[in-house]
C-alpha cells in the first residue's frame, strides 16, 4: 500500500527555495510513497510565536490543523518547522496532524537510510538546533548522508553549536548572531567541504547568506536535494 | 517602590552591550577558551551516571514541589532555625535585606565583614550598600575577590572573574596587593591566601548566601571549591546568611538529590571539596551567633506566574552560561546583571517586575532558542519556553510598534494562501533587486541582515505554482 503523505512545504522554502520542496516530492515518490500538496498552507507561525506574537499564532496554528487534517503523516523540509507545530501548537490548544520533519519520516516511518541517492562530492553537515533539541531527530540524517553513493561526508567540528539564526534574532541582535555566524562559518570552512548540508533552509540560508557575502566557494544544499539526486537524475544548482 | 538592584544602573540594552563586548577581542578569546574548557568537562561528568536524566526529573520535582509548597516550608524553616538558636529575618526587598544586614554589623561594632561567594548579596546590592553605611565587605571566594578588587563586575555565576585571564590577573593583585607575583595559577593563589588569611582571623563577621536550607532541621548548605567558605563559616563570631526564599529542599534526604546534580553541573566535579552544612547555632563549636536573612525581592511575583515560575527551581550552577552560544560570545557584562546568560534572560526580568523597562525589555531577545541550556539544565528549567512566555509580555508592554503592526500584516497575510501568494507574487519582484542570485543590500530592518550575510534572490516562481501547473 502507497504510504500517502502530505507535503507542509513551509512558506519559507515555498517562496524562497522551492527546488527543495520539489526534491521531497521527487524522493518520496521514488520511495513508493503518495504525495499531496494541500495550497490552502501557509505557514506554521514560528517568526509570530517566537518574537512574542502569540496571538497572531493562534489562527495560523488553527488554520494548520484545518489545512492537514485527514493526513496520516505530514513531511516538512525543516527540523524548526515541524517543531513549532509537533511542541507548540498542541500549548496553542491544537491537535495537529503527525507532522515530521523529513530525516525523521524516512528513517522512523518509511524505515528505509539507503534511498539509492548519488551526490558526488565532498559534504559537511550541520544538525540545526530544533532538529537536535527540540525534535531528537539525532544522527538520522547522518545516518541517510553516509548511505549515498559517491558523497564524501566531512564531519563538522562543533556541529551542534547554533549558526546564531535564530528568526529574528539575526535583526534583532544582528552583531551577535554575526558573531556566532563568523565561528560556524569557520568551521564549515575547516573541513574543506564544497557543499554544507542541513535539513533546514533557514539555517542553510542564514550560514549560505554568510559564505556567499565572503564569496567562499561553499554552497548550501538542503539534505532533500542530495537524496533526491541520483545518477539518471542528478542535483543541479538551480537558480 | 525602589529600583531592583537586581541589575546595574545605566546599564545599556542587550545588542547595545553585546555591541562594545563584541568587539573586545581579549574578553572572545578568554570566554571562547574557558567556556569551550567546562563544557567539555561538564560533558564527561555527566556522561558516567547512567541516572543522570532521572535525577534531573527528581530536582525538577522536588524544586516544583517546594515552590508550590512555599508559605508553609517558609514558616517551618523559621521555627527550625528558631529552634536551633538562630534569628530569622523576612525582608521584601533589597533595601529591607541590606538595612537588617547592615543593622546586625552595626550591633557587633563591626567596620568589616568576610563573605562567602553569594548570589543572594551580589544581587541585592550588599557590599554597596554595607559600604555606604561605613562597613567594609571582603570577599574571599578567588574569583569574587578578583572582581572586588579589579572595580569590576561579576561575568558569571559560578566564575565571576571569568573574563579575565591570568595575566589581567596577576595584573589586579599586583596593582591592589602591593605584591610582586607571576602569573602561574599557583602563584595568584598563594598571593590570595596570604592576602586572605588575615581577614579570616581577624573579622568578626562574615555574611555568606546558602545553596540549600533544609526546612524540617533548619540546616543551611554551601557548597564550595577553595575553603574559603569554610573559614568564613567557622571561625568568625557572628554568621549572617542572606538567602532567596526559593533555596528550600523539605527534607535532608532531598539534598541526596542536589548534591549530586549541583557539583557535576557547575564545576564538573563528582563532589564539590567543601560542603558546609550548619544548624542554628552550636555552643562552644563555630560561630556563636547566627542570622538568617530570607529574601524576596521580586520571587513572589515570580512565583504567580505558571510558565515563569520555573525559573524559581534554579540553583546557580552556571551549566546554561557555559553552554550558550550568546554568553560566550557576548559574555556575562552584556546581560546588565549578577545573573547572565539564559537564566539571567529569564530570571533577571522577572525579579525586575517590569517589562516597560528597556533593558530588562531586551533580556528575553537575548537568545537564538537554540535550546542548549536546557538540555543542560539539572532541573529541567525550560529556559526557551520561558524565554518566548517573557517576550509575549514584552510585546504587550510595549504596545503598538512599527514591529508590532509588521506582524500583524504578516499574520493577516499568512492567514488566507490567497492573500500569501499575492504577497509572494509581488516579493518575488525583489529578484531584480539581485545581481547573480544574490541581494547585497536592503533597507532597514532588513539592512540588519545585509549587514553580514547575503539574502537570496527569491525564486521567480514558487513551489506552490509550480506543483498548480504540473500536479494541480
Amino acid at each position: 500500500m502507497r504510504v500517502k503523505v502530505a507535503l507542509f512545504a513551509t512558506c519559507l522554502t515555498d517562496t524562497f527555495f522551492p527546488s527543495t520542496a520539489r526534491a521531497v516530492v521527487r524522493l518520496l515518490e521514488r520511495l513508493g510513497c503518495s504525495v499531496e500538496f494541500p495550497l490552502d498552507q501557509t505557514c506554521c507561525g514560528q517568526m509570530h510565536f517566537n518574537t512574542g506574537y502569540r496571538d497572531h499564532t493562534k489562527p495560523l496554528a488553527r488554520k494548520y490543523t484545518d489545512v492537514f487534517k485527514g493526513y496520516d503523516f505530514v513531511v516538512a523540509p525543516s527540523g524548526s518547522c515541524a517543531g513549532m507545530v509537533r511542541e507548540i501548537h498542541p500549548t496553542l490548544g491544537e491537535s495537529p496532524p503527525r507532522t515530521f520533519e523529513l530525516a525523521e519520516f524516512l528513517v522512523d516511518v518509511l524505515g528505509v537510510t539507503d534511498v539509492g541517492a548519488w551526490f558526488p562530492h565532498r559534504v559537511t553537515y550541520h544538525p540545526t538546533c530544533h532538529s537536535l533539541r527540540m525534535l531528537g531527530v539525532g544522527d538520522k540524517p547522518m545516518a541517510l548522508l553516509r548511505a549515498v553513493k559517491g558523497l564524501d561526508l566531512v564531519e563538522l567540528p562543533d556541529s551542534t553549536q547554533c549558526c546564531g539564526f535564530g528568526g529574528t534574532f539575526a535583526i534583532k541582535n544582528a552583531e551577535t548572531s554575526t558573531a556566532m555566524l563568523a565561528d560556524k562559518m569557520r568551521c564549515v570552512l575547516d573541513t574543506g567541504a564544497e557543499v554544507l548540508s542541513a535539513g533546514d533552509n533557514s539555517c542553510l540560508m542564514h550560514i549560505g547568506g554568510g559564505l556567499s557575502r565572503l564569496r567562499a566557494g561553499v554552497r548550501p544544499v538542503h539534505l532533500a536535494e542530495i537524496l533526491a539526486s541520483t545518477e539518471e537524475d542528478p542535483w543541479r544548482a538551480t537558480p | 517602590m525602589a529600583r531592583n538592584p537586581v541589575t546595574w544602573l545605566g546599564s545599556p540594552t542587550f545588542p547595545k552591550a553585546a555591541h562594545k563586548a563584541l568587539a573586545d577581542t581579549q574578553l572572545r578569546q578568554n570566554l571562547r577558551k574557558a567556556t569551550g574548557t567546562i563544557r567539555a568537562r561538564r560533558a564527561a561528568a555527566v556522561i558516567e551516571m547512567n541516572d543522570w536524566e532521572q535525577l534531573r526529573v527528581a530536582g525538577e520535582q522536588i524544586k516544583d514541589d517546594v515552590l508550590a509548597r512555599l508559605d508553609t516550608l517558609l514558616v517551618q524553616l523559621e521555627e527550625s532555625v528558631t529552634a536551633r538558636g538562630g534569628v530569622v529575618h523576612w525582608a521584601r526587598d533589597a533595601a529591607e535585606a541590606n538595612q537588617i544586614v547592615l543593622d546586625l554589623c552595626r550591633e557587633e561594632n563591626a567596620n568589616e565583614v568576610v563573605k562567602v561567594k553569594s548570589m543572594a548579596t551580589a544581587e541585592i546590592g550588599l557590599n554597596e550598600a554595607l559600604e555606604a553605611g561605613g562597613v567594609h565587605a571582603i570577599e574571599t571566594d578567588l574569583a569574587e575577590l578578583i572582581v572586588q578588587l579589579g572595580d569590576d563586575r561579576p561575568s558569571h555565576i559560578l566564575v565571576p572573574a571569568i573574563h579575565r585571564n591570568r595575566s589581567e590577573i596577576r595584573e589586579i593583585f599586583q596593582r591592589r596587593m602591593g605584591v610582586e607575583v607571576s602569573d602561574e595559577p599557583a602563584d595568584l593563589a598563594e598571593a590570595a591566601r596570604v592576602y586572605l588569611r588575615q581577614k579570616f582571623l581577624t573579622t568578626k563577621v562574615a555574611v555568606s548566601g546558602a545553596n540549600f536550607a533544609v526546612a524540617d532541621t533548619g540546616s543551611i548548605v554551601v557548597l564550595e571549591s577553595e575553603g574559603n567558605g569554610r573559614m568564613c563559616l567557622t571561625l568568625p563570631e557572628t554568621l549572617i546568611t542572606v538567602m532567596g526564599i526559593e533555596k528550600l529542599v523539605p527534607t535532608w534526604q532531598d539534598l541526596e538529590v542536589f548534591l549530586q546534580l549541583l557539583p557535576r553541573s557547575s564545576t564538573a566535579e563528582r563532589m564539590n571539596p567543601y560542603t558546609s552544612v550548619w544548624t542554628g547555632v552550636t555552643p562552644g563549636d563555630g560561630p556563636q551567633k547566627f542570622h538568617l536573612v530570607l529574601i524576596d525581592n521580586g520571587r513572589t511575583a515570580t512565583l504567580e506566574d505558571s510558565i515563569g515560575r520555573q525559573a524559581l527551581r534554579c540553583i546557580r550552577c552556571s551549566a546554561c552560561l557555559n553552554v550558550c552560544p550568546v554568553y560566550e560570545r557576548t559574555g556575562g557584562q552584556s546581560y546588565g546583571s549578577v545573573y547572565p546568560g539564559p537564566i539571567g534572560a529569564i530570571l533577571t526580568p522577572q525579579l525586575v517586575g517590569d517589562m516597560h523597562d528597556p533593558q530588562a525589555a531586551s533580556l528575553p531577545y537575548a537568545s537564538s532558542l537554540c535550546g542548549a541550556c536546557f538540555e543542560v539544565c539539572p532541573v529541567r528549567i525550560d529556559i526557551p519556553s520561558v524565554l518566548t512566555h517573557l517576550r509575549a509580555e514584552v510585546v504587550e508592554a510595549k504596545g503598538r510598534t512599527a514591529e508590532s503592526i509588521a506582524m500583524a500584516a504578516a499574520a493577516w497575510m499568512f492567514r488566507e494562501a490567497s492573500r500569501y501568494e499575492k504577497a509572494q507574487k509581488a516579493g518575488a519582484l525583489a529578484r531584480f533587486l539581485a545581481r547573480d542570485g544574490r541581494i547585497t543590500s536592503l533597507p532597514w530592518p532588513g539592512s540588519k541582515w545585509t549587514s553580514s550575510r547575503d539574502v537570496p534572490a527569491p525564486s521567480a516562481e514558487s513551489f506552490r505554482s509550480w506543483w498548480r501547473k504540473n500536479r494541480g
